[in-house]
């Protein structure tokens, strides 16, 4: 049993009890010789995978399974006045219809309802049938009449600011109280500032397009509901929909095996998890709801549009006197759970500043409502932030990389708290100029129409510390395999694999003697949602409590078997050894036959990260392209890549995030937005073909330099997120690479083509303005 | 309005599929796709898109990587169709299949069963193909998480691993 603390905080109705258990593993060091852990290894799921075996959420067929389709507003904003479904209850094949006429009031989205009479987005749901089929469920979509009364509507954030604006709601458009942060005195800074730089940016609302939509299947039996969810995170699900059901949480069990990609969108229930379960209780029948590609760029998230005005103040050597920031964000018609998408912090945090003010407005608008996207806030707030540094640096005539050094922060200066690696992003900085060469580097020459340039940008992180609770259960065998029991889930990143190798080095166990459990609320115990780079940072410490748990009853086994005492034992590889020597190691298998069919049992949770150290990630990337003056067209030539995430668990999958993360990156930077048309509003690219996510052929070489030093103060395995990270930097180095070829800067994302060509033509122009120097 | 025609209308159609085939009744707007995830619940072969923009449904129609979301079942009576459940001889995986997961050229797993299928076609047609040639038989996939360099990686190793196998097609290097 682990030491468990019940902690009490407050007084009267305000106060919190706080559970927490001590987690009594050793740390490894810095230097511990792993056998395991940090070392490359394919995906345990690979197999399947590749096999087309692997079960995703929209592959669940059960025996008598209907089909669902949600019919959706047409109307950015309206009113509905009448709805008749009764061509579509009669049509053969219907089993179904649920309609604001007949669904239970459920409140979803602040004030609003799971069927809503007024609809405030384009996709806003308006009816559900099930059918036997997709094609019949679609057919009976259509024989529902729907009588809207348009509202006026406004789908774009500075029209949304007007006062006078159409409402999204009555109470107008601000969606939340301005988040205004002060540290110093920011304007006072500015005054006593050499150099000033005041750059306004912004970027679009960029759409996830995980290709498996978000959907589910549900099933009733009697009282109790299973979902098959496509969701970054079951206990989430089970939570959420338990309670729009009104049901008891151990009458829901949510199950996800594989999902095909979740990118921070499937963190939180949405309707279609709702309508499901109520759709399949009306027909009696297993009801399968999984959004079309157009549902899925409407209605269930994207990242929200901002625009920055930014200041930036120095001393003529670089030091910051000042850093302000004002932001505005459009959060679509509703706002939503989950990770914040927090635009003010990197600017509080990644550079040492004594003077930083940040004001963040959050906007309503009529259209899909926004959500986490991997480093939701940060990778919006780095185009800005980044961009104003570089353009700070050639305005100080300092080396960029270099004023970064200069203004280098030690400590989370929001909460007055060292980092527990300080020097982590210095070792970035170190690792990726010694990799590109920086101190001697050289553009390569122009060559007809291209030109060459190089950019740098820095970030931080506010997650990838992970976090408790989270619990893991091991079972050690008759036969000396083990079975991990988890709630955690894979949302694609590799969580099996990496968690396997924990338990696997911990055990002293082959990773092939190891079958990792996790997706299944009924099965495993407790995990936190997969989201802020955590799984890895707060999963694996409590599988390393459960493993050594079960491996010291093992010892205790063993002890009594071979008559030696259990603290001259250790497991490596299968074995027991005896004063560490191999030639004297005796298989687990031999010693838990002697006990089988008896098992052992572990247990393990994750204990509270430190309370007086800030845990973070950090990095920076180095990006070389290309720019074609005559086209506009920019080519990636290399990408330089180094990131502070502690341990490296498995290289390879590792390797492989940040690789991902710099290809959604370069998505965001120079293809990806939506487009709203502003007097439909309609979305016009809410699919794959007007929508572009980058393809192999937009992607260059990407090199992954590992910094790879254990963060032994964060966590027992010393390893931290990784899946967030990788993305911040890179829109800012391509922005700033492509000033440094063709000295232009591009404020907003994406950084298209004509913003290029009529960035150049508007330096052309004002270039042949410029009064002649006399001799 | 559009009303579902009634089940008499279903049209007798004969799939094959990895070498069986599957006498079905389909609608005649069910799609290959649709056929064989919901008639044939062979659901390693994708639905993303579902309009011939992202690839993840490609299978290979007599010898051709097609999308089976473009196709109509019932036009595919007769044809030899391969889909990612018949690419592995019995549970011996193609050479494509191991450099995938030796090359870690996937992460979701979601877009895997399209890259394999028309890479699988590249492979059958050509014993050495270029860099080029892989990068543009794959350019048509959508990789959301962006395991392209990898997937580039794993094709090539692929190439190795097929000229190294004893059963390998003596097809002289380029193919044909």
């Amino acid at each position: 049993m682990l030491p468990f603390r019940i902690s009490q905080q407050g007084s009267g109705e305000e106060t919190t009890i706080e559970v927490s258990e001590e987690d009594r593993v050793q740390t490894w060091p810095e230097d511990a010789r792993l056998t395991v852990v940090g070392h490359g290894h394919g995906r345990l799921e690979g197999n399947q995978k590749v096999t087309g075996r692997a079960r995703y959420t929209y592959d669940v067929r059960l025996p008598g399974q209907l089909y669902a389709k949600v019919l959706r507003s047409p109307h950015p904003h309206a009113r509905i006045e009448r709805i008749d479904t009764t061509a579509a209850e009669q049509l053969p094949g219907v089993h179904a219809v649920l309609s604001s006429a007949n669904a239970p009031g459920i409140t979803w989205y602040e004030n609003s309802s799971l069927f809503d009479t007024t609809v405030r987005m384009i996709g806003d749901e308006v009816a559900a049938v099930a059918a036997e089929s997709e094609e019949i469920a679609e057919d009976a979509l259509r024989l529902i009449d729907v009588t809207y009364t348009p509202l006026p509507f406004v789908v774009d954030l500075e029209s949304a600011l007007q006062p006078d604006a159409p409402k999204v709601w009555e109470g107008g458009n601000i969606s939340q109280e301005p988040k205004v942060y002060d540290r110093g005195d920011a304007d006072a800074g500015l005054r006593d500032a050499d150099v000033v730089v005041d750059e306004t940016f912004t970027t679009a609302s960029v759409l996830h397009n995980s290709l498996e939509p978000h959907g589910c299947t549900a099933s009733w039996e009697g009282e109790y509901l299973t979902l098959w969810n496509s969701t970054q995170s079951v206990f989430t699900i089970r939570q959420e929909v338990a309670e729009a059901l009104d049901l008891p949480e151990h009458r829901v069990r949510v199950i996800k095996e594989h999902m095909g990609g979740g990118f921070g969108a499937k963190q939180i229930a949405w309707k279609q998890d709702v309508l499901a379960a109520l759709l399949s209780r009306q027909a009696g029948r297993p009801v399968q709801l999984m959004l079309d590609r157009e549902a899925e760029n409407l209605v269930v998230g994207n990242r929200p549009s901002t625009r920055q005005r930014v200041r930036l103040g120095a001393k003529r050597d670089g030091t910051l006197t000042a850093i302000s920031a004002e932001l505005v964000q459009a959060r679509g018609a509703y706002l939503t759970g989950g990770e914040a998408s927090n635009v003010s912090g990197i600017y509080q945090t990644l550079y040492k500043c004594p003077n930083v003010h940040t004001d963040e407005t959050t906007v309503y608008i009529n259209a899909g409502p926004a959500v986490a996207f991997r480093a939701p806030g940060h990778v919006e707030a780095a185009f800005a932030l980044e961009g104003a540094m570089d353009q700070l640096a050639r305005a100080l005539d300092i080396d960029p990389v270099e004023l970064r050094r200069r203004n280098y922060a030690e400590i989370d200066q929001t909460e007055d708290k060292p980092y527990s690696l300080p020097e982590g992003l210095r070792l970035c900085y170190d690792r990726l100029t010694e990799a590109i060469g920086w101190d001697t580097y050289q553009r390569p020459e122009p060559t007809g129409p291209k030109r060459r340039g190089i950019g740098f940008a820095a970030h931080d992180w506010a997650a990838g510390s992970g976090h408790p609770p989270a619990y893991a259960w091991i079972e050690l065998n008759g036969d000396g395999t083990a079975d991990v029991v988890t709630g955690t889930q894979d949302i694609g990143t590799g969580t099996r694999t990496g968690l396997a190798q924990v338990a696997a080095e911990e055990l002293g166990l082959p990773l092939d003697r190891i079958a990792f459990h996790l997706g299944d609320t009924a099965t495993g115990p407790y995990s936190p949602v997969s989201s802020g780079s955590a799984t890895q940072a707060s999963m694996g410490p409590a599988i390393r409590a459960a493993a050594l748990d079960v491996k010291e009853q093992l010892f205790r086994v063993a002890s009594t078997v071979l008559e030696i005492p259990a603290d001259r034992l250790s497991a490596r590889d299968g074995k027991i050894l005896v004063d560490g020597d191999m030639s004297r190691a005796v298989p687990i298998e031999d010693i838990m036959g002697q006990i089988s069919p008896a098992t052992l049992h572990g247990r393990g949770a994750r204990g509270p990260n430190p309370s007086d150290l800030a845990i973070r990630t950090f990095g920076g990337q180095f990006i070389e392209l290309e720019v074609d003056i005559e086209t506009g067209e920019v080519t990636l030539h290399r990408i330089v890549s180094a990131h502070d995430i502690g341990r490296i668990v498995n290289p390879t999958v590792v390797d492989s995030q940040v690789i991902g993360g710099i290809t959604q990156g370069i998505g965001f930077a120079l293809t990806e937005g939506r487009v709203i048309d502003h007097r439909l509003g309609l979305v016009l690219n809410p699919d794959l073909e007007e929508y572009f996510v980058p393809t192999i052929a937009d992607v260059p070489s990407i090199d992954h330099v590992h910094v790879n030093v254990p963060d032994v103060k964060a966590n027992t395995t010393g390893a931290k997120g990784v899946g967030e990270p990788p993305l911040i930097p890179t829109a800012p180095a391509i922005a700033n690479a492509i000033f440094d070829a063709v000295g232009i800067r591009i404020r907003s994302t994406p950084l298209s083509r004509d913003r290029i060509l009529a960035g150049l033509a508007t330096a052309a122009e004002a270039a042949s303005q410029k009064p002649e120097v006399p001799a | 309005m559009i009303a579902t025609p009634p089940l008499s209308s279903r049209i007798p159609v004969t799939l094959t599929i990895n070498g069986r085939d599957h006498p079905l009744l389909v609608e005649p707007r069910r799609t290959l796709l649709d056929a064989l995830r919901h008639d044939l619940e062979l659901t390693g072969t994708k639905k993303v898109c579902d309009m011939g923009n992202c690839g993840a449904c490609t299978v290979a129609v007599d010898g051709q990587a097609m999308y089976s979301c473009l196709l109509l079942a019932v036009d595919c009576d007769g044809r030899d169709i391969t889909t990612i459940e018949g690419v592995a001889s019995g549970n011996e995986l193609d050479p494509l299949q191991q450099a995938f997961i030796e090359h870690d050229a996937f992460q979701c797993g979601f877009c895997t069963s399209g890259q394999i299928m028309n890479l699988h076609v590249l492979l059958d047609r050509h014993d050495n193909p270029t860099d080029e040639q892989i990068q543009r038989t794959v350019t048509g996939n959508l990789c959301r998480c962006g395991a392209y360099p990898n997937i580039a990686k794993a094709a090539r190793r692929a190439v190795e691993l097929k000229a190294a196998r004893p059963n390998a097609d003596p097809v002289p290097s380029g193919g044909r």
